[in-house]
């Protein structure tokens, strides 16, 4: 039997069991012998990658920058290979009660913001960051009450957004930072209704979780991985389930143009230092 | 295509008028979208990222048209089939396993999970009688309290009590093991054989009213049941171990429930208060109809399979080898139906009670020899056969 293209993942759901078991079966229905190891954070993950103890990540978009910046610090090359088409130009919103006086960013000087996992990119850093260049730092110019649900988990785990939705709606923050798709959904299900809350600052966009190797990966295998993820059709009834479950319609070809923002707040809040400097 | 959404956004229902005029457009053709709720971009920008869709904000500083939608490739064209059709001609012969609980004509959206169930063959399961069965059923279900008046006193000795109370005590193992038998296959049947699997849960409902009536029964004027005696359980236990439909059916519902509806129009006629006459009536009622279903299906099944006679009989006969050492219908029964029959207990009324219990077994095994004649034996096997049927008559 030859030797597994193995990836690493994070298990923020038991779910995730799951969906890797179904796509090792689909790639071994193709012939392509493929395997999975599971961590509980992604920065064991990305250690772990460095060691070469798989050949490629499923990383969200702060690990992604964990592996990057890491990869410059040892003289190494990451790359994102491929992505979910759900993953692109993903926006993130900060909303306040209609009720609550606040307009703009800079009302929210001296208030509360509830953000989700202290990791989170769409709930916590990056709308930290858009209320940071309005010229409010947080912690100081305005609270921040965390729901961090889930850390270590980048905010895969969607029970800090709901949680911080839920707060400003009992009056416990004065706004809350949470993923675009996220307000539609808490809209509709009632926890954040349209009628009682509003929309007073949108993140540019980004993009969210990529498939990352390190050089010297087997390029053949890298190659023909991605060749069999791209082929993944959604009207494929073989198929669609695991892309049901992963949360996408079709994979993309990887890109990096999307984490600026991302990399801003990193660098702003100094959120990697301790990990790089491990 | 143009769609203005007004002021409806996608978290009130704006979703559902989007796919709408998106089944709409011709192929290659994209939908502008123009509305007046204030969040409609973001909206837009999400629906469309999470149901793979390609969209295309606007530039337009009025803001009436909020983007462009450009649907994704399979929009519209995921794999579906039809579960059969909604005519009894559509029955499939062998329904596939990912038609799952889908009802016959739906359209099942392929990829779904196949569902696990043992009892997938049309043959040996279906009879085209199961819907009119199934209705009839349905149309004959009773309460028991508007059904019987359990105000009617209780007037005859106590050992006619004690008979009765015996009697019901026999009756509710009987039916409960008359409920399990196609409660048991009910979860194995694919939901495809829909008639079917509404007749086999009908008539579970039937036996839990039946049991229902005769535990009240045997309560009316006593604290607790009579004897279970070891071979009457011993005999109901090789019907509840049968795994196999058509056998379990054979020998549940064509000659024990068969042989059972005798019992009941005996005790219809011979019952000593209005109570026991009535409970005994309804229940004979609901056992027609099970006895009929049981004897469809396996004469369909006979016609097209030839060894099924075969393996009934052997069925039949490896039964009466397991229970040869039991001691059949116990005493007590035997005796209490005798005390019913006879009305008395002086010689001579015990001495007809006698008779009408003897006549009650001729009857019994005249209607076994007539339900095994009508699946396709022989005079001379339906004879042999029915007496090799369970002395405790189920």
């Amino acid at each position: 039997m030859s030797q597994p293209f193995i990836l690493g993942a994070v298990a923020y759901d038991p779910k995730v069991v799951t969906i890797w078991e179904g796509f090792k079966e689909y790639f071994a229905q193709r012939g392509f012998a493929f395997d999975y190891v599971l961590y509980s954070n992604y920065e064991q993950q990305v250690l772990s990658h460095f060691d070469g103890q798989f050949h490629v990540a499923w990383n969200s978009p702060l690990a992604w920058i964990e592996a990057e910046r890491l990869a410059d610090k040892r003289g190494r090359k990451a790359s994102a290979i491929a992505m979910r088409d759900s993953d692109r130009d993903l926006t993130g919103v900060i909303v306040t009660r209609r009720d609550g006086g606040i307009a703009t960013l800079t009302d929210l000087k001296g208030k509360r913001v509830a953000i989700g996992a202290k990791d989170s990119p769409q709930a916590t850093l990056i709308p930290l960051e858009l209320i940071a260049m309005s010229g409010l730092a947080p912690g100081k110019d305005f609270e921040v009450i965390s729901f961090n649900i889930g850390e270590g988990k980048h905010g895969d785990h969607i029970g800090g957004e709901r949680e911080a939705a839920k707060a400003l709606m009992a009056n416990g923050a004065d706004a809350c930072c949470i993923l675009d798709a996220n307000r539609m959904l808490f809209a509709k299900e009632g926890t954040l209704p349209t009628a009682a809350t509003q929309i007073v600052a949108t993140t540019e966009p980004f993009d969210h979780c990529n498939f990352t190797v390190l050089d010297g990966a087997p390029q053949d295998r890298v190659d023909r991985f991605v060749q069999l993820l791209l082929a993944m059709s959604y009207t494929d009834p073989a198929v669609r389930p695991l892309l049901d479950m992963e949360g996408l319609k079709q994979w993309l070809p990887g890109r990096v143009s999307g984490y600026a923002a991302l990399n801003r707040a990193v660098d702003r809040f100094r959120f990697l230092d301790r990990f790089l400097a491990a | 295509m143009r769609i203005d959404l007004e002021h409806l956004g996608l978290e009130s229902g704006g979703d559902l008028l989007l796919r709408r005029a998106m089944r709409k457009l011709a192929s290659g053709e994209r939908l502008e979208v123009a509305g007046q709720h204030e969040e409609l971009d973001l909206h837009l920008r999400a629906w469309c990222r999470t149901s793979g869709h390609r969209f295309d904000p606007a530039s337009d500083p009025t803001r009436t048209l909020r983007g462009v939608i450009t649907p994704a490739t399979h929009f519209g064209k995921l794999p579906t089939e039809r579960a059969g059709s909604a005519s009894l001609a559509g029955v499939a012969d062998r329904p596939l396993r990912h038609w799952g609980l889908a009802g016959r004509s739906a359209e099942v959206e392929l990829g779904g999970p196949a569902f696990d169930f043992g009892l997938i063959d049309k043959m040996g399961l279906w009879t085209d009688d199961a819907g009119r069965l199934y209705a009839r059923a349905a149309a004959a279900q009773w309460d028991p309290n508007e059904a019987i008046d359990w105000s009617v006193p209780i007037e005859h000795d106590e050992e006619t009590e004690d008979a009765i109370v015996q009697v019901m005590t026999y009756l509710i193992e009987n039916e409960t093991a008359a409920l399990l038998v196609p409660a048991r296959f009910l979860g194995r049947i694919h939901p495809h054989f829909r008639e079917v699997m509404q007749l086999l849960a009908i008539q579970s409902a039937d036996e839990a009213r039946h049991i229902e009536v005769f535990t009240r029964r045997a309560l009316l004027k006593r604290a607790a049941l009579g004897l279970s005696t070891v071979g009457g359980q011993a005999s109901l236990k090789t019907l509840l171990d049968e795994p196999d439909f058509a056998l379990a059916s054979f020998l549940l519902s064509v000659m024990g429930e068969g042989s059972f509806l005798i019992l009941l129009n005996f005790l219809h006629r011979y019952g000593p208060d209005p109570v026991t006459r009535s409970v005994a009536r309804l229940a004979a009622q609901d056992e027609a109809r099970h006895v009929a279903f049981g004897l469809a299906h396996l004469r369909e099944h006979a016609a097209s399979d030839s060894s099924l006679l075969a393996r009934l009989a052997v069925a039949m006969q490896r039964r009466h080898s397991e229970l040869a050492e039991t001691a059949g219908l116990n005493e007590r029964v035997f005796e209490a139906l005798t005390v019913i029959g006879a009305g008395g207990f002086s010689p001579q009324e015990i001495g007809i009670g006698f008779n009408r219990v003897m006549q009650l077994q001729a009857d019994m095994d005249s209607a076994r020899r007539a339900s095994l004649i009508r699946l396709g034996f022989s005079e001379a096997d339906a004879q042999a056969l029915s007496q090799l049927h369970t002395r405790n008559f189920m």
